[in-house]
C-alpha cells in the first residue's frame, strides 16, 4: 500500500460523493412564508427606528439623576434603546441573508499560492537588471556607506528616549527624618503612644504631609506628595511585648509594644494594611504575601522575598510618637540596585 | 421566481444617476478590476468561522466609542478639585484623568453607557481574540500556507492586551494606579536595567506625572495603529488564501465552497456588526462594569481587597500570585526572579510557544503540503491534547489570579489556594494531555469503526438456531466520506545512523530528535481504514445472516417494539 | 433551643428596657445568669477565660472588653459560637436585644471597657457632603483593604475573612471599630475620632444605597465577576448568534 501523496486517490477508502443535492428552503417555495419573512424582517426594522427615536428623546427627557430598578434609568434607557435597535437592524439583514437571498453554494477553485516558476524566473531578471543598473555589486563603496548610514540612523532614535525621564537615583531615602512625628493619615494628628491599645492598628504617614511652609503653602503636593507617599506610608501597630521577637539591634524600635512597619510592600508595592491583631500578621492584597509583624516584619507566605522595612521609634518631649531614623532597610519593590544601595545604608548606621 | 420581476442594476433610477459618477471613479482608480474578483468571492459556512468576526466588530465598537470618549477624557495627571454630580467624592482633589472620567460617568449624558459599552467591548474584543484563535489552533487552519497570518493573530493578541491594559490605566481610580503600581514593580524586576526603565517610563519616580498621558498616546494612537495595521494584513491573506473549509463531500483541498460575498456573505457579516454593537449596548445597559466613582482616587497609600485586572491579565496575575518568592544577589545586583520569572516569563513563554508552535509540528510531521481543509480535533490527538493541556495551565494561572475572590467565595483558606495551583500547575496539564489523547484516540477508533461495521440500528435479529445479534447498517455516504478524508498516518522510521558506507550520517542528533518527537506525535493514533477494510467489511456488512441489509436512507432508528421508524 | 427558652423566661421577668448606661444591678444579675448558661462554659464563670492544654485561648478572658463587644459579638450572631472554625460568622442572634444588653451590662460591670456608642455617633441621617468626602477618605485608607471599596469583604490567610458590611447596622459597624473583633484591629476613638467613624459609616451606609448607576453590579466584586460575566454571557451570546447565522436552517425535501 502506497502512502506517497500522489497515491492519495487511490488509497482513499470513500468516494467523494460531490456535493450533496442543494434543497430549497420553505420561502422558496410558498411565496406565502416569504411574504411573511419580508413582513418580520421590515417590522425588525422599523422597530428599530421607533427605538432610535425614543434614545434621542430619552437623551433629553431623562434627567440624570433618575433612577430605575436601582439603576440610572438614563443609561439604562438610552443603552436599551440604541442596544435594541442595533440588534433589531442585525438581526434583520441576517434574517433577510438567511430566509429570502439567494442560498445556493458556489463554488471556487482555489490556485496554488505559490507564484509560478515563470513569475519567479521573471521577477528574478528584473531584480538582477534593477541591481546591475544601479551598479549595487559593482559599487561596494557606495552601498556600504549607505548601509552604514541607515544603520546610524536608529541612533536619533534611541537617543532621544533619554530624555524621558531623569536617570534613577539613589533609591535609600523617604521623607522620614529622625524626629519627624508619626502622624495619622487622612487627619494628620500626632499620636500618643496611649492612643494605641493592644490589638490597634493605625495608617500613619510622615508629619511632613501635613506640614505648610511660612506662605501656608503644603510643603509636599500634587506629585511630589504622592511620590513620597508611595515610599514613606507606614501602619503602626500595639500588641502585648510578650509576643514580640525582635531581632539583635531591634529591641528598643518599639514603644511599649507599638512597632511601626512600612506599608509599602517589598513585592510589588501594593499598600498593606491587611493586618490580623491575633496572630500580628499582615496580608498584602494583591498578591498575598504575608508578613509576621512579631517577627520583625519576616516573610511567611507569598512571593516577596524582603521582609517589611521596620521604623524605629521613639517618643518626642511632648510625649508623641516620632522616628528615630529614615528606615535602616530599602523599602518599595527590589530593583537591580538594591543589594548596592542596602551595603550602603548598612555603613552609614 | 424572482427572475422575471428583477430590473438590472443599470437600468434603475438609482442605476442611471449613479452611472456617471460611477465611471468617473472606475476611470481614475479601475474598480471594476479590483471588484471583478471579490465581489462574488466565496465564503464557506460554519457558526466557528464567526469568532474572528465577534473580535472584528468589537474592535470596531472600540474605536467608534472610543472616539466618543476622546472627546472628553482629559488625560492628565493635574490635581484638580471635583465638584461634580458625585457627593461621596465632592471637594476631593484627584488628577484630571480621574476628575473627567467621573464627568463621562455622571455629567456627560450617555456617558456612561459609552464608557461601559467601550469596556466591555474590549474584554470581548480579547476573549473572541482568544476562542477565535483556539479554532485556528484545534483545526490546524495555521498549517501552510497560513503560518504568517497566524503570526499576524499571535501579535494581535499580544498588542490586544498591551492596549486593553492601558486602557484599565486611564482613569487612575483606586484599580488602575494599583495596576500601575504592579507595572513599576514588575519594570524594577527587569535584571539590570529594570530602574533606568522605570524612570524613563514614569518620567522619575514612581509615579511621577507623565505615565497617564504617556498610556494615553498609546492607547489611542500607537497600538490602535498597530492593531488596525495587524488587522488589515491579517484580513487581506485571508481573501488571498481564502477561508479554509470543513472536510465533505464536494470539498477538496481544490476548491472552496460556500456563499458569495455579495449578498449572503457581506448581509450576515454586517448584520453581525449590528448584533455585536447591540449587545454590548445592551450590556452597558444592563450591567455594570469598572465603577470607577466607587474605588475612589488613586492614591499610593490606599488600595482596596480584590484589587485584580481585567480577566486578560488574570493568567499574568495568577503567575505572580503562585510564584514562590525567590530573589538572589549575584555580582552586586539584585535578581528579582519573584517578579520577573512570572510577570514577563509567562507571558513571553505563551506568545513564544503560540508562535513558534505551526514551525515546530511543520518540523515534526515534515508535512510541507498546503491545507486548505481543517483538521477534526481527534484527527491530530497530540496537537488537541497539547492545546487543552495548554488551556489548563492557562485555567490554573487564571483561577490563581482571582484566588482571594475564591477563598471568599467559597470559603476556602486561601494559603491552600495557592499551594494546590502551585503543583496544579505542574500536574493538571500532564492529566489534561493524558485524558485529551485518550478521548481522541477513542473517537478515532469509533469513527473507524462505523466505516467498518456500520452503525447499530438498534434492530434486533433472531437467528434460526436461535442467537441474537444486533443489525449493523453502513453509515451515509456523505458521513462516511467526510469521516475519511484525513491524512494517513506516516510510516515511521528510525532515521539512519549511518550511510551503506559506513559514514555516520549528518545533523544525526537533530534526526534523532525529530524522529523522537515524531514517534510522540503519531503514537497511539489510530489510521483510518484501509481500501481493502473497506472492501472486506462491505462483503462482511452485506453477508449478515445471509441477507443485505438495505435500510434505506430515511431510516430512522427502531421504534420501542424493534419496527424500523423512517417518515 | 435551651438558650433561647432560658433567655424568654429571663426576659418575661425583666419588662423595662434598659440600656446600657443605666445599667441596674437587677439588669447586671439577669445578664449574669444568662453568662452562666449560655456563655461560662467557653469564658469561664467569671468571664476570666478558659485557656485550652496549649495554653492556647478556648474562650478569651472577657474582663475588660465592654459592652460595646458584647453588643457586637452577640447582637450580630456571632457568639454564640456555633462550631468551631477559622473565624465566627455573623448568623441570626439567639439573644433578644433585652437579653444582649443585660449581657452587656454584666461584662461592662467587670471592668470598663468600650461603651455601646451613643446615638449620637451611629446617626448618620444629617451628614453634610464634606463628613460624606471624610469619612470615604478615612474608609479607603484604613477599610478598603480588607473589606473592598464597597464593603463587599475580602479574603484573609487561613481560611479567615473581613465580613461583608452589606446589611450590618450602624451601630455594629462602629462597635467593630472600637472593639477589633476576632482578627480586625483596634480603631480606637484616640485616632479615629467618634465624629470620624460617624463619617466612616455614613460613607458606607452611602456607597451601599446609592443607585447602581451602570446596571447590576455583579456583587462588588470587582473585575472577577466582569470577567465571568464577558465569558458567560457576552461570549456566550455571540457564540449563539454566530451558531444561529451558521445554521442551515429549515429546507424542503423534494418529493
Amino acid at each position: 500500500m502506497s502512502t506517497k501523496d500522489n497515491g492519495v486517490a487511490i488509497t482513499e477508502p470513500v468516494k467523494d460523493p460531490g456535493l450533496p443535492e442543494h434543497l430549497p428552503r420553505p420561502t422558496d417555495v410558498d411565496p406565502a412564508q416569504a411574504r411573511r419573512s419580508e413582513r418580520q424582517i421590515s417590522a425588525m426594522f422599523g422597530i428599530a427606528t421607533v427605538l432610535l427615536l425614543a434614545f434621542c428623546v430619552a437623551y433629553f427627557a431623562i434627567d440624570r439623576s433618575e433612577t430605575f430598578l436601582g439603576f440610572s434609568a438614563s443609561n439604562f434607557t438610552l443603552g436599551a434603546t440604541l442596544g435594541g435597535a442595533l440588534l433589531l437592524m442585525g438581526v434583520g439583514i441576517i434574517q433577510w441573508a438567511k430566509k429570502l437571498m439567494g442560498d445556493h453554494e458556489i463554488i471556487e477553485m482555489r490556485h496554488a499560492v505559490a507564484s509560478s516558476d515563470e513569475d519567479r524566473a521573471a521577477v528574478l531578471e528584473d531584480l538582477n537588471t534593477g541591481i546591475n543598473e544601479s551598479g549595487f555589486g559593482r559599487r561596494p563603496m557606495i552601498r556600504n556607506s549607505l548601509l552604514g548610514a541607515m544603520g546610524f540612523l536608529a541612533l536619533p532614535a534611541v537617543v532621544m528616549l533619554r530624555d524621558l525621564g531623569p536617570l534613577p537615583h539613589d533609591e535609600d531615602k523617604t521623607v522620614w527624618k529622625k524626629g519627624m512625628r508619626v502622624v495619622n493619615d487622612v487627619s494628620g494628628t500626632p499620636i500618643k503612644p496611649s492612643d494605641l491599645e493592644v490589638g490597634s492598628l493605625v495608617n500613619a504617614e510622615p508629619a511632613i504631609m501635613y506640614e505648610t511652609d511660612a506662605d501656608g503653602q503644603p510643603v509636599l503636593e500634587g506629585t511630589a506628595l504622592l511620590q513620597a507617599k508611595s515610599k514613606a506610608a507606614v501602619i503602626m501597630v500595639r500588641m502585648r511585648p510578650e509576643d514580640i521577637t525582635p531581632s539583635k539591634g531591634r529591641e528598643n524600635w518599639g514603644i511599649d509594644g507599638i512597632l511601626c512597619y512600612s506599608k509599602i510592600c517589598t513585592h510589588v508595592g501594593c499598600p498593606i494594611s491587611l493586618y490580623e491583631q491575633q496572630t500580628h500578621h499582615v496580608l498584602c492584597p494583591c498578591h498575598q504575601s504575608t508578613f509576621d509583624l512579631a517577627d520583625n516584619g519576616k516573610v511567611i507566605f507569598g512571593p516577596a522575598h524582603r521582609p517589611l522595612p521596620q521604623l524605629p521609634l521613639a517618643v518626642d518631649s511632648e510625649g508623641y510618637i516620632v522616628a528615630v531614623s529614615d528606615f535602616p532597610e530599602i523599602v518599595a519593590p527590589s530593583y537591580p540596585r538594591l543589594a548596592h544601595d542596602q551595603k550602603k545604608l548598612d555603613e552609614k548606621s | 421566481m424572482t427572475d422575471t420581476e428583477y430590473t438590472n442594476i443599470e437600468d434603475t433610477g438609482l442605476g442611471k444617476k449613479a452611472g456617471g459618477p460611477v465611471e468617473w471613479l472606475d476611470d481614475r482608480l479601475g474598480l471594476a478590476g479590483m471588484a471583478k474578483k471579490n465581489l462574488r468571492k466565496v465564503f464557506p459556512e460554519h457558526w466557528s468561522f464567526m469568532l474572528g468576526e465577534v473580535a472584528l466588530w468589537s474592535f470596531v465598537v472600540l474605536l467608534l466609542t472610543g472616539v466618543f470618549l476622546t472627546f472628553w477624557f482629559q488625560p492628565s495627571m493635574n490635581e484638580t478639585v471635583y465638584n461634580g454630580p458625585y457627593n461621596p467624592l465632592h471637594g476631593l482633589t484627584m488628577s484630571q484623568a480621574y476628575a473627567s472620567t467621573l464627568d463621562i460617568s455622571f455629567s456627560v449624558r450617555g456617558g456612561l453607557l459609552i464608557r461601559q459599552i467601550h469596556h466591555w467591548a474590549a474584554m470581548l474584543f480579547v476573549a473572541a481574540m482568544m476562542l477565535h484563535m483556539l479554532r485556528v489552533f484545534f483545526t490546524g487552519a495555521y498549517r501552510k500556507p497560513r503560518e504568517i497570518n497566524w503570526l499576524i493573530g499571535v501579535g494581535l493578541l499580544s498588542m490586544g492586551l498591551v492596549e486593553g491594559f492601558a486602557g484599565y490605566s486611564l482613569p487612575d481610580d483606586l484599580l488602575s494606579g494599583t495596576g500601575l503600581r504592579f507595572v513599576d514593580g514588575l519594570l524594577r524586576s527587569i535584571p539590570l536595567v529594570g530602574s533606568y526603565l522605570e524612570s524613563f517610563m514614569f518620567g522619575g519616580e514612581y509615579p511621577g506625572d507623565v505615565i497617564i498621558p504617556r498610556l494615553y498616546m498609546a492607547h489611542i494612537l500607537l497600538v490602535p495603529a498597530l492593531l488596525l495595521g495587524l488587522i488589515g494584513a491579517h484580513m487581506l491573506l485571508l481573501v488571498y488564501h481564502k477561508h479554509t473549509q470543513w472536510p465533505g463531500p464536494g470539498r477538496t483541498e481544490k476548491n472552496v465552497v460556500g456563499y458569495p460575498m455579495l449578498p449572503v456573505y457581506a448581509a450576515k457579516a454586517g448584520g453581525f456588526f449590528f448584533v455585536v454593537f447591540g449587545f454590548t449596548a445592551l450590556m452597558g445597559a444592563i450591567l455594570q462594569v469598572n465603577p470607577i466613582w466607587a474605588y475612589g482616587p488613586y492614591n499610593p497609600s490606599e488600595v482596596t481587597a480584590g484589587s485584580q485586572p481585567d480577566w486578560y491579565m488574570g493568567f499574568s496575575e495568577g503567575a505572580i500570585r503562585l510564584m514562590p518568592n525567590w530573589e538572589s544577589t549575584i555580582f552586586g545586583f539584585t535578581w528579582s526572579w519573584n517578579i520577573f520569572i512570572p510577570g514577563v516569563g509567562a507571558m513571553g513563554l505563551l506568545f513564544t510557544a503560540l508562535g513558534a508552535w505551526p514551525f515546530i509540528e511543520s518540523w515534526i510531521t515534515g508535512d510541507k503540503r498546503e491545507h486548505h481543509l481543517l483538521e477534526r480535533p481527534r484527527n491530530a490527538p497530540v496537537r488537541t491534547a497539547l492545546g487543552v493541556a495548554g488551556m489548563t495551565a492557562f485555567a490554573v494561572l487564571w483561577i490563581g489570579g482571582g484566588n482571594d475572590i475564591i477563598a471568599t467565595k467559597f470559603h476556602l483558606n486561601i494559603y491552600t489556594i495557592t499551594k494546590t495551583l502551585r503543583i496544579g500547575l505542574f500536574v493538571f496539564p500532564v492529566i489534561a494531555f493524558m485524558v485529551t489523547k485518550r478521548i481522541c484516540v477513542g473517537l478515532q477508533r469509533q469513527d473507524a469503526n462505523s466505516i467498518l461495521h456500520g452503525y447499530e440500528t438498534g434492530v434486533i435479529e433472531r437467528t434460526p438456531s436461535g442467537a441474537f445479534s444486533e443489525r449493523h447498517a453502513p453509515l451515509p455516504a456523505e458521513i462516511q466520506y467526510t469521516i475519511t478524508t484525513h491524512d494517513r498516518l506516516p510510516m515511521l522510521e528510525a532515521p539512519a545512523e549511518a550511510d551503506k558506507n559506513g559514514v555516520a550520517a549528518p545533523h544525526s542528533r537533530a534526526a534523532k530528535l525529530r524522529a523522537r518527537a515524531r514517534k510522540f506525535y503519531y503514537h497511539g493514533a489510530v489510521d483510518k481504514p484501509t481500501v481493502e477494510d473497506v472492501h472486506h467489511a462491505e462483503e462482511h456488512l452485506g453477508e449478515i445472516a445471509g441477507h443485505p441489509v438495505e435500510l434505506g436512507d430515511d431510516f430512522q432508528g427502531v421504534s420501542e417494539t424493534g419496527v424500523p421508524r423512517v417518515h | 433551643m435551651g438558650l433561647v427558652v432560658a433567655g424568654g423566661l429571663y426576659a418575661a421577668f425583666a419588662p423595662r428596657p434598659a440600656t446600657a448606661e443605666e445599667a441596674s444591678s437587677q439588669q447586671i444579675e439577669a445578664g449574669r445568669q444568662l453568662f452562666l448558661i449560655g456563655c461560662a462554659s467557653c469564658h469561664g464563670k467569671n468571664a476570666e477565660g478558659i485557656l485550652t492544654k496549649r495554653d492556647n485561648n478556648y474562650g478569651p478572658t472577657l474582663v475588660g472588653v465592654g459592652a460595646a463587644a458584647v453588643d457586637f459579638q452577640v447582637g450580630t450572631g456571632r457568639m454564640p459560637l456555633a462550631q468551631a472554625g477559622p473565624q465566627a460568622p455573623r448568623k441570626d442572634p439567639e439573644y433578644t436585644a433585652t437579653e444582649t444588653s443585660q449581657l452587656a451590662a454584666y461584662i461592662a460591670s467587670l471592668a470598663p471597657g468600650p461603651a455601646i456608642p451613643d446615638s449620637e455617633y451611629t446617626d448618620y441621617s444629617k451628614t453634610t457632603v464634606e463628613q460624606l468626602r471624610e469619612g470615604g477618605e478615612f474608609f479607603r485608607t484604613n477599610c478598603t483593604a480588607c473589606h473592598n471599596s464597597v464593603g463587599a469583604g475580602g479574603a484573609l490567610p487561613g481560611g479567615r475573612y473581613a465580613p461583608s458590611l452589606v446589611g450590618v447596622s450602624a451601630k455594629h459597624i462602629y462597635e467593630a471599630m472600637v472593639t477589633g473583633p476576632q482578627q480586625m484591629p483596634v480603631f480606637a476613638d484616640t485616632t479615629i475620632t467618634p465624629e470620624d467613624k460617624k463619617n466612616v459609616i455614613a460613607y458606607i451606609k452611602k456607597v451601599q444605597s446609592q443607585p447602581e448607576y451602570g446596571g447590576m453590579a455583579g456583587g462588588g466584586l470587582g473585575p472577577v465577576s466582569e470577567g465571568l460575566f464577558t465569558w458567560l454571557i457576552g461570549i456566550g451570546a455571540m457564540v449563539g448568534f454566530a451558531v444561529w447565522i451558521g445554521a442551515h436552517g429549515a429546507r424542503v425535501k423534494k418529493r
